[in-house]
């Protein structure tokens, strides 16, 4: 926790004005690449996240090259659409005030309904706005595939994640170490997520690092992410999932590679092993999980989970009897 | 005996629904009660509930989709006050509380608040501006009404005997399948929605054979008015996509209750399976709900500026071509699951294509006002209001049909704001536009503007106070259904949108004071005419309320905007057509059948969400029954007699004749 700017993950909420102008200043991108477009949509950006969002904690605030491009993306697509937009608007209410039936001095036109250039004008805007969007998709879907490995130097950290009713796993199997709802990264290295789901959909999401992606059961989706520097952050359910969805909320901490190491290290000589009777015990419903960590884990457990050869978690406790119809919440078992 | 059902159903331990449900139950008995004591059942009897006049079906379904609109309101407000309140605390809803209040808050407005209103303009209008005395199959359209409603009445049920779903809007397995919501909420859910889904696609069926077959002499296709386009195109819609409703709902039941293995978790199962098949339903409905929308604004762009419709060609090629692409984009609701970037391409350039047919209805409305003489009445108050709300809804769609950008704003707070912006902007602004516009043709009287216009300025700046905040929370991260949040700095945003939400309930209150004064002052604003807003189409060549049979004469069309031709000839030779031959007029005769239908219907869909299995079965053979007594009737049609007719058609004549004497002395027509 060096970086105090941002993150307090238990609600309390400390930003520095300080921090927050840096925030907004380094927000737009990484490289400089001195065309109009970009210095536009730079403004674009720091004018969109101070007036709508206040930039902390922000998804226009981002940590990682994943999301400073999706955050891109976001404002360039905003900013095309913004040019045909807000002309539109204006054209309309003055359109409107100008031909008031009480201005006499404005010309009535009772039949005039149709002009072959206005026509070719009016589909010709949205066509060319749609292809210009169109190129922005295409290119935007293949760079920014959460499946596509990063570029980087350093070999990926592979973390395995699962969403549990209703806390996530994350299983570190480079390093034999598991987390609930706690995910400790190296900053600066690219982080490889296989993702499943033991009982219902999630979706698995750190809003500052980028792209989120669902958690499914009987099936494994990728996402490839990087935290730049150290700092703290928040990760989501973003799918809802039942009842203990809005508790489904983890710590995501960036911090230095050798911290990183240091804390894997700790984490594997201590804590208990998460075998398959442990992993079952996890597995039953459960709210508002606090974060806790497992020293080592059992070979293959995320292949099992994912091919259900585990069994998928248990729904609710068999409906009990004086609440015919209505199923109760488990609540709070741990 | 009872199956799953049992006295421990009625919510005695949890006093919100238990209270609320005590209020309403004891509402309508009161209500019961004053019918009784007046002796009103006969009439509605007669007149409303067996009526398979198409006016009067229209104003039923009006009727049902406003409380039901009340109903879903009153869910918002729980949920944005919820919110704000659970900043760090648990609030005042328990998460299983909360989860049925956002699942019935969308699926109430969207099946039975947003579906019925549109209807019900379909009904009431497109009749009228096609010149003609009913639509396709009138009992048909009555068994529709009455199969929407119980749909509706199961929902409400489920706020008293049981839960409703806590699955979200879409019950997205594997979370609403037997495992995880083993109560009867999603069977609530799957039944309602599956009765109303029948009633629905009987009404797609009834408007594409109406708009096809049924149009009056010299009504071509493309002398058609706007509203009827679109009528149609969101007709063939309903009829293309709500079959895959149903079956995907009728599957989701077998794995429920029967243990098949559709979209569950093991066995094979495949829950991308529902969400694939329930888009390539659910995105189609949003165009089935906003094309009669695009339709009404058009009728009002046109009418309060005093011109015909600018580029009407272009406007039907774009309506369309809407109605064709909708079908092809559902995969941008789940972009985040990973089915690559090909496919993820495809889709999102797919979904911002339907902007061009969109944008191009835009500017045609702006060029409409070009060259007009605009009135800022109440109905072109909401369409100004329409056109910039739902540019930017558009704008803020096509942000998220582009995958990386999805990626960011996926199911958040801005995904909320995202489609309220277009379905309260697009869809509801219209319906209000709507019902200020063919209200004094429906009742004979205008609604008052005053009021009108105060609801339109609380209704507008309301919803931007509300979704702004809405788009900001998504833009930090917040996710959409928390029932409560652990992040402060929350806390002034959701605050503020309880702020709007406040503004947005004194519009609501000055609908309902629009409506009452405007009941108390009718004769002062009583329309004589037919014709209150100097119309084009020809329900405005009728009286209001038009007779049961609209048309004395089939009307004889001989261009586009007929009723305007017919006005423009009857001024510059200050005559009226010459006198027709009246001859007697044949009619449907009411019918009870689709009131007995849709009891037996809800008796039957109650049976199956409680696994009674012998009321089920007693239910479906009542239904049965029904259709078999119906299919032998002896009496198709009655005869109204030409002196009816005569003389209905003579008291509409002098009113015109006046009419016209008054609008050339004013000049008004060129």
């Amino acid at each position: 926790m060096r970086h105090q700017a941002g993150i307090g993950f238990d609600g309390r909420a400390f930003v520095p004005a300080a921090d927050m102008a840096r925030g907004c200043a380094r927000m737009p991108g990484r490289t400089t690449r001195r065309t109009f477009v970009r210095a536009a949509s730079r403004i674009g950006a720091v004018l969109f996240a101070a007036g709508l969002s206040g930039c902390a904690r922000s998804i226009l605030d981002p940590v990682g090259p994943v999301g400073a491009d999706d955050a891109q993306i976001l404002i360039d697509a905003t900013l095309i659409m913004l040019v045909i937009v807000v002309p539109t608007i204006l054209l309309a209410f003055w359109m409107a005030w100008r031909y008031r039936a009480s201005n006499t001095k404005a010309e009535y036109l009772p039949y005039w309904s149709y002009s072959g250039r206005i026509e070719a004008v009016v589909w010709s805007i949205p066509i060319l706005t749609i292809m210009f969007i169109g190129g922005v998709i295409w290119i935007g879907s293949y760079r920014l595939d959460p499946f596509r490995p990063l570029p980087s130097n350093t070999p990926p950290l592979e973390v395995q994640v699962v969403s549990l009713d209703w806390k996530w796993l994350f299983i570190y199997p480079q390093e034999g170490i598991a987390t609930v709802n706690q995910l400790v990264v190296p900053a600066g290295r690219p982080i490889h997520f296989s993702i499943t789901s033991a009982s219902v959909f999630n979706a698995f999401f750190i809003p500052r690092m980028g792209s989120m992606i669902y958690a499914m059961p009987g099936m494994v989706s990728q996402l490839n992410l990087q935290a730049d520097r150290p700092d703290t952050l928040f990760g989501v359910s973003s799918h809802f999932s039942g009842d203990g969805f809005s508790d489904m909320q983890f710590q995501v901490r960036s911090v230095a590679p050798a911290e990183f190491a240091t804390w894997a290290q700790s984490a594997h000589s201590g804590g208990p092993m998460l075998d398959k009777a442990a992993y079952t015990a996890l597995a039953q419903q459960s709210q508002h999980v606090a974060p806790s960590t497992f020293g080592g884990v059992e070979p293959q457990l995320f292949h099992a989970i994912a091919m259900q050869t585990v069994a998928p978690g248990p729904g609710p406790e068999p409906a009990n009897p004086s609440h015919a119809g209505r199923e109760l919440a488990p609540g709070g078992r741990p | 005996m009872f199956g799953k059902l049992s006295w421990s159903a009625i919510p005695f331990d949890q006093p919100i629904p238990l209270i609320t449900s005590i209020v309403l139950i004891g509402t309508i008995l009161g209500v019961l009660g004053l019918v009784t004591w007046k002796g009103w059942w006969p009439y509605l009897w007669k007149e409303w509930f067996t009526s398979v006049d198409h006016k009067r079906i229209g104003i039923m379904y009006v009727l049902l989709g406003s409380l039901m609109l009340v109903r879903g309101f009153a869910d918002a407000i729980m949920m944005r006050t919820q919110q704000a309140v659970a900043v760090n605390a648990a609030g005042y809803l328990p998460a299983e509380h909360y989860n049925q209040i956002f699942s019935a808050h969308g699926t109430i407005m969207i099946f039975f608040a947003a579906m019925p209103l549109v209807i019900g303009f379909m009904n009431f209008v497109t009749p009228l501006q096609l010149g003609v005395r009913d639509v396709a199959f009138p009992t048909l359209n009555n068994v529709s009404f009455w199969l929407t409603a119980s749909g509706a009445l199961l929902v409400n049920i489920s706020l008293f005997v049981g839960e409703f779903a806590r699955t979200g809007w879409l019950p997205y397995p594997p979370l609403s399948e037997a495992t995880y919501s083993p109560g009867v909420g999603v069977d609530y859910y799957l039944w309602a929605v599956q009765i109303s889904g029948i009633g629905t696609l009987m009404t797609g069926i009834n408007f594409v054979t109406t708009v096809l077959k049924m149009r009056c002499p010299g009504m071509t296709y493309l002398r058609m008015p706007m509203f009827c386009w679109t009528v149609l195109a969101s007709s063939l819609i309903i009829v293309a996509v709500f079959p895959i409703l149903t079956a995907t709902l009728a599957m989701l039941s077998l794995d429920r209750v029967f243990g098949f293995h559709y979209f569950t978790n093991t066995a094979g199962g495949n829950p991308m399976m529902f969400m694939n098949l329930i888009w390539a339903w659910g995105h189609p409905e949003v165009y089935i709900l906003v094309l009669p929308a695009f339709g009404i604004f058009s009728e009002v762009f046109s009418t309060f500026s005093g011109k015909p419709l600018f580029g009407y060609r272009s406007m039907v090629a774009a309506t369309l071509f809407i109605c064709v692409v909708s079908m092809m984009t559902w995969l941008h609701h789940f972009f985040t699951m990973g089915s690559g970037p090909a496919v993820n391409t495809a889709f999102g350039i797919s979904t911002s294509i339907i902007a061009v047919g969109t944008g191009v209805k835009i500017y045609n409305w702006i060029f409409t006002m070009y060259g007009g003489r605009v009135r800022f009445s109440v109905p072109m108050l909401w369409s100004l209001g329409f056109i910039f709300t739902f540019v930017i809804g558009g704008m803020t769609g096509v942000l998220l049909a582009v995958p990386p950008a999805d990626f960011l704003v996926h199911n958040s707070m801005f995904l909320v704001a995202h489609f309220h912006n277009v379905i309260v902007g697009g869809v509801v602004f219209a319906l209000f536009a709507g019902l200020d516009y063919w209200f004094p043709k429906a009742f004979g009287f205008r609604l008052h503007e005053g009021w009108g216009k105060a609801a339109f300025w609380f209704a507008l700046i309301g919803f931007w106070v509300t979704f702004t905040p809405l788009y900001i929370l998504g833009m930090q991260g917040m996710t959409r259904r928390l029932q409560h949040v652990n992040i402060e700095e929350w806390k002034p945003m959701l605050d503020l949108s309880v702020v709007g939400v406040a503004i947005l309930v004194v519009g609501v209150v000055c609908q309902v004071i629009m409506l009452v004064v405007s009941i108390l002052q009718r004769e002062k604003l009583r329309d004589v005419t037919g014709d209150p807003w100097d119309g084009r189409s020809l329900e405005w060549a009728t009286p209001s309320p038009p007779p049961f049979f609209n048309f004395a004469v089939m009307p004889n069309v001989e261009g586009e905007e007929a009723y305007w031709g017919i006005k423009l000839r009857a001024i510059e030779t200050q005559q009226m057509s010459p006198m027709p031959k009246y001859e007697p007029i044949e009619m449907p005769v009411n019918s009870p059948v689709g009131f007995y239908t849709a009891f037996f219907a809800s008796v039957t869909g109650f049976a199956l969400i409680w696994q009674i299995w012998w009321l089920a079965g007693l239910g479906l053979v009542g239904a049965f029954i029904g259709f078999v007594v119906f299919a032998w009737r002896d009496v198709h049609e009655f005869h109204v007699p030409v002196e009816e007719v005569e003389s209905a058609d003579r008291a509409r004549r002098a009113s015109r004749e006046a009419l016209m004497a008054r609008l050339a002395e004013q000049g008004a027509l060129p």
